[in-house]
């Protein structure tokens, strides 16, 4: 079999990189729309805004389903973004980089739980 | 043309390896430059107060009592001023990570967009944009109107 690796590496070629890439701008179009989702509703809604009205937009069934993908989405946008972070300002150290990495994947994950927890409970 | 051939010009200062202490501080960052790094820093910033933005959905939607918590955070001695300036940080992160955002597909799919003079020109609209909406939201935040 072919080499791949060391300095035999591909690195140019059809998907290197472009999934994470186009992953990225994707997810970001998701969070987006959502927003503008939220804004529309909380700017329809007539009268002041309490605790009725507010959790009322969340509570709609097609609501949880959308929030529930735009914090996956979000996830998965915010684990691109950060490593890009790492990768190019923590390379002295694999190991540190290594470190950080699994810090953010832990960090992301703790906080999706946590909200989909939140939604879930609506 | 011979004296260019032979290098006999000033020289001009090369950046490589670029310091943050030496470097950046005589380094003329364009507009459409200061725009990236505040897109960078925009979303390091939310990534790390990510807890507290759960946290917010979580008390402002879950119960009466839990939203009365929410209001009374933002609201109550200097910890609710410090906790509002939190929040407008994160309102100009999202607010320059959006619209810079949202520059940013605009160059992805549109070969005009990324003339050196749109550049600049969106990079200018995106930072009047971010800064002008965090002053309307801030002045509504800390009940100027």
């Amino acid at each position: 079999m072919a080499v791949n690796y060391g300095s035999k590496r591909i690195v140019s070629g059809a998907h290197y990189g472009l999934r994470d890439w186009l992953a990225q701008r994707v997810t970001a179009g998701i969070m987006a729309l959502f927003t503008l989702i939220v804004l529309a509703q909380v700017m329809f809604t007539k009268g002041t805004i309490g605790y009725d009205k507010w959790a009322g937009i969340f509570s709609a069934q097609w609501m949880k389903a959308l929030t529930f993908a735009v914090i996956v989405a979000l996830l998965y946008h915010v684990w691109i973004g950060m490593r890009d972070i790492w990768m190019d300002y923590v390379t002295s150290s694999t190991a540190a980089r290594l470190v950080l990495q699994v810090f953010t994947i832990v960090w992301l994950v703790s906080c999706a739980g946590w909200a989909v927890q939140v939604l879930w409970r609506l | 043309m011979t004296e260019l051939a032979t290098s006999s010009k000033s020289k001009r200062p090369q950046y490589r390896n670029i310091n943050i202490f030496t470097d950046l501080p005589s380094y003329r960052l364009p507009v459409a430059g200061i725009v990236s790094i505040l897109h960078r820093i925009s979303g390091f910033i939310m990534f790390l107060l990510m807890p507290f933005i759960i946290w917010m959905f979580d008390t402002s939607v879950s119960s009466e009592f839990s939203f009365a918590k929410f209001k009374a955070v933002f609201n109550v001695g200097a910890s609710g001023v410090f906790w509002k300036l939190v929040a407008l940080a994160l309102i100009w992160a999202y607010l320059h990570h959006f619209i810079a955002g949202v520059r940013h597909l605009w160059m992805d799919t549109s070969h005009a967009a990324v003339s050196k003079e749109f550049g600049k020109s969106s990079a200018v609209f995106t930072l009047a944009a971010s800064i002008g909406f965090t002053l309307v939201l801030g002045a509504k935040l800390f009940g100027l109107y």
